[in-house]
């Protein structure tokens, strides 16, 4: 799956508009993908997954950087989450089924909060842009 | 059988009572078919399809959507008695229509997509968390009759 020259103007686009939120998105998406596919709290028996929790507001924080740092190096995401890559392949190993359904949950997010702005052109591009990110924390499992 | 909460219940009745299934359907379906380009290949006879406005404006499109949301009511309906209520419709899909299961599952989430859009700050997590059980609770009793 390959991004067009269209769909990474869109993402970028998108990014842009949404500024400043994307931490307070990381964290909703986070919140929202523990609450609809419950097994996806496995991966954090270490957190507090309560309402408001502090670790899932920073953590919620991380992921959406690296989606920020991916979408402002659109033309070589692999390059840019190659470290990230890495950690996931090395130590975190999250079944690759469970990017999918961040990318959900991410989805809604910016469906609830800035419902104008996701065009059917610009959710088919973020939607291919959050594959590919996906992709790329998945290509060293094996 | 499913079990749902009369919490999950509220959710689903307090949503679908200010859905437009007209408009609903006809947007969740010309979405699947612009963000998943390959569930195109069930429709060969509605017509232009080549560009998200032709999509979009689709009569055929919008017709079928309608008639697609329309059936998912009656889903909400039959909830505790889903898989009795869709067994013909799962036969159809499995022996006339030829649809991989995982398109209803696709459909699913889009509609989950088109409703968070619709409803923003209103389409809580909890309110989500629902809406994907029962997408995934529907798109499960289409697919049980499959063989």
């Amino acid at each position: 799956m390959v991004l067009s020259p269209n769909d990474k103007t869109n993402v970028k686009g998108i990014f842009g508009k949404i500024g400043g939120h994307a931490e307070e998105y990381g964290a909703e998406a986070l919140e929202r993908m523990f609450a609809a596919y419950p097994q996806t709290k496995t991966y954090f028996p270490h957190f507090d997954l309560g309402k408001g929790s502090a670790q899932v507001k920073a953590h919620g924080k991380k992921v959406a950087a690296a989606l920020v740092e991916a979408a402002n190096h659109i033309d070589d995401i692999a390059g840019a989450l190659s470290k990230l890559s890495d950690l996931h392949a090395q130590k975190l190993r999250v079944d690759p089924v469970n990017f999918k359904l961040l990318g959900q949950c991410f989805l809604v997010v910016i469906a609830c909060h800035n419902p104008s702005l996701l065009t059917p052109e610009v959710h088919a591009s973020l939607d291919k842009f959050l594959c590919a990110v996906g992709t790329v924390l998945t290509a060293k499992y094996r | 059988m499913v079990h749902w909460s009369a919490e999950e219940k509220q959710l689903i009745a307090s949503v679908w009572g200010k859905v437009n299934v007209e408009e609903c359907g006809a947007e969740a379906l010309a979405r699947l078919l612009i963000v998943y380009p390959w569930t195109q290949r069930f429709f060969d006879n509605f017509g232009n399809l080549s560009s998200p406005t032709a999509i979009i404006g689709n009569p055929k499109v919008r017709a079928h959507g309608k008639k697609v949301l329309t059936s998912f009511g009656d889903a909400i309906k039959n909830l505790d008695n889903l898989k009795v209520t869709y067994s013909k419709l799962s036969e159809l899909h499995c022996d006339k229509l030829h649809v991989d299961p995982e398109n209803f599952r696709l459909l699913g989430d889009i509609l989950i997509i088109v409703l968070a859009a619709h409803f923003t700050k209103d389409f809580t997590p909890a309110c989500q968390a629902t809406w994907q059980k029962l997408v995934g609770v529907v798109a499960h009793a289409l697919a049980h009759k499959y063989h």
